[in-house]
């Protein structure tokens, strides 16, 4: 994945935070307090700004990202995000390019610190049910040498299957957690904005030709 | 949705800059950030003491920054946790060499944030510690969830906890005593009207004309579970008899109690509980040492009440009771 790659990356996912903002809010307005998607599109809009910036490396660009969601997301997402971007930029290299496999170690980098400071499972009904299972079929086609286009593909569509499977959970971790029962029939919107981010990565590299 | 906003996107910061003007004798803002800092910062080697926490709760935190409780309070977003940055920058501004204590409320994004900053404000050589509150007994604690959230009781921390630092305690005497309220104090709250976050529009649920919501948060999130609309007498009690249980009060028991409003509902009203806490408590045998009436820890403008109890002894009560001079609390001071 070169920079430029990298970069549109995270101004769809710009574009497609926003066009969900309200549904995202709304999502999160059934087991949280109605503003995922207003707190997600704030932070969003400063983070495509550090990619504006002339070729400062993959690692400067994904720090200055995660500088950028820390201190303007907020609340849990905000933590995540921008800490788990801090450890995904220490582990991708700083050259304008990396190889498919430094990019699966970089996301395998994200995935480990959002489940050390969020601790949630597997089937808590967050974040991690879209980013745990994405990862592990990241690094398995890399190693299986399929090419990063054609994953991307594939998790663009089994993310939003995960993401629409947290409405069956009940929540044991965040906000929602505290409605026990209650939180069942409602779509995870930290794990719908998580799908969304692969969506993201698929329309990045479906322009790539080869 | 009616709202006295301007702009959804600078209800915070100018809520700030208004919170200042009003009260300058005790506020000050740090430039280019979130946080509200003591007008007149207390004395060099003393432990500093800095909460936050999403806007909305008013007057918590700012209106808690004085003499006797924080020295800093970090707003977030309405209801939604400060960034690490805006933390940071609050530790810095309470800290004068002694320690800085983070208190912070059990949710989620809260803790995180202020983990983070923690560990930033660590790598510039500043000593800090973190007690969390978690008094919301509304939910059940389990090791498998986020445990119980934080609510009301922790303005009782902050007020332990400043009484503490202004006596000149080391930092960990001050997270000691902070913990210690922390250990004996519980709280519950119902929910009558929902509450609209600015930014959302709409309010966070809906309830029918006799209905309400038990066993809420302070975020404007939906409780445990939906009842009718019960008397003052009976809510009352659905609260106390599931604080007294998590307390394991006992007749003879010293307690201080506070009833807080969500921020729609009258202080008669308000009133009106405290008058029902007082039989409950009577009947019970608790010896009610303090009430605090009023609103202390809101929801935006969400009607409904929550109770809070701390269990006391004659250290905690005089800690609870000694002079503090803020915005929202002002005690201890005599005139003539």
């Amino acid at each position: 994945m070169d920079e430029a790659e990298f970069c549109r990356l995270w101004h769809l996912f710009q574009e497609v935070i926003d066009g969900n903002k309200e549904y995202l809010n709304s999502l999160d307005a059934a087991i949280g307090d109605a503003d995922h998607g207003t707190n997600m599109a704030r932070g969003m809009e400063k983070a495509v700004a550090a990619c504006d910036q002339p070729e400062g490396g993959l690692r400067v660009t994904a720090k200055a990202i995660a500088m950028a969601m820390l201190s303007t997301v907020g609340g849990a997402s905000g933590a995540l995000w921008g800490s788990g971007l801090l450890k995904f930029a220490a582990a991708i290299p700083e050259a304008v390019a990396c190889s498919d496999r430094e990019f699966a170690g970089a996301v395998d980098a994200f995935v480990s610190s959002i489940r050390d400071r969020g601790k949630a499972n597997l089937g808590d009904k967050t974040m991690v049910d879209v980013f745990l299972p994405a990862r592990d079929r990241l690094i398995a086609g890399v190693e299986a040498g399929e090419a990063l286009p054609a994953i991307a593909e594939v998790l663009a569509e089994a993310t939003a299957a995960w993401a629409l499977e947290t409405k069956d959970l009940i929540a044991l971790k965040g906000r929602a957690a505290y409605l026990g029962e209650r939180s069942r029939g409602h779509v995870d919107p930290g794990a719908f904005s998580s799908s969304l981010w692969f969506l993201s990565l698929s329309r990045a590299l479906a322009e790539r030709s080869g | 949705m009616k709202k006295l906003i301007n702009s959804i996107d600078h209800v915070v910061d100018e809520a700030l800059d208004g919170m200042v003007l009003a009260f300058p004798q005790y506020l000050v803002r740090v430039p280019d950030t979130h946080v509200l800092a003591r007008a007149v910062p207390k004395a060099q080697g003393k432990v500093g003491i800095v909460s936050g926490g999403g806007s909305g709760h008013e007057p918590a935190h700012g209106g808690y920054v004085g003499y006797g409780m924080l020295d800093a309070a970090v707003a977030g977003e309405v209801f939604t946790s400060p960034t690490p940055d805006q933390v940071l920058a609050g530790i810095k501004a309470a800290d004068h060499g002694g320690g800085v204590l983070l208190v912070v409320k059990n949710y989620t994004g809260d803790v995180m944030n202020f983990d983070i900053a923690r560990e930033m404000a660590e790598a510039e050589g500043i000593q800090t510690g973190t007690v969390t509150v978690n008094d919301d007994v509304a939910v059940e604690d389990s090791l498998y969830t986020s445990g119980r959230r934080g609510i009301a009781g922790t303005v009782f921390v902050h007020k332990v906890a400043g009484a503490l630092a202004e006596l000149g305690a080391s930092l960990e005497e001050v997270a000691a005593g902070a913990n210690a309220v922390i250990a004996n104090v519980a709280s519950m709250g119902f929910a009558l009207e929902p509450c609209t976050v600015p930014a959302a529009g709409k309010p966070t649920f809906e309830l029918a004309g006799d209905e309400m919501e038990m066993g809420i948060g302070i975020h404007g999130e939906p409780g445990t579970h939906r009842m009718k609309v019960e008397a003052a007498s009976e809510l009352t009690r659905h609260l106390f008899v599931k604080i007294a249980a998590d307390l394991e009060l006992v007749a003879g028991t010293r307690v201080v109690a506070m009833v807080n409003g969500m921020g729609a509902t009258p202080l008669l009203e308000l009133a009106v509980m405290a008058n029902e806490l007082g039989r409950l408590a009577a009947a019970e045998g608790l010896a009610l040492e303090q009430v605090f009436l009023g609103e202390f820890m809101t929801s935006l403008e969400m009607a409904g009440a929550s109770l809070t109890l701390l269990r006391v002894d004659e250290r905690r009560l005089e800690l609870i009771g000694s002079s503090c001079d803020t915005p929202a609390l002002r005690q201890g001071v005599k005139f003539g």
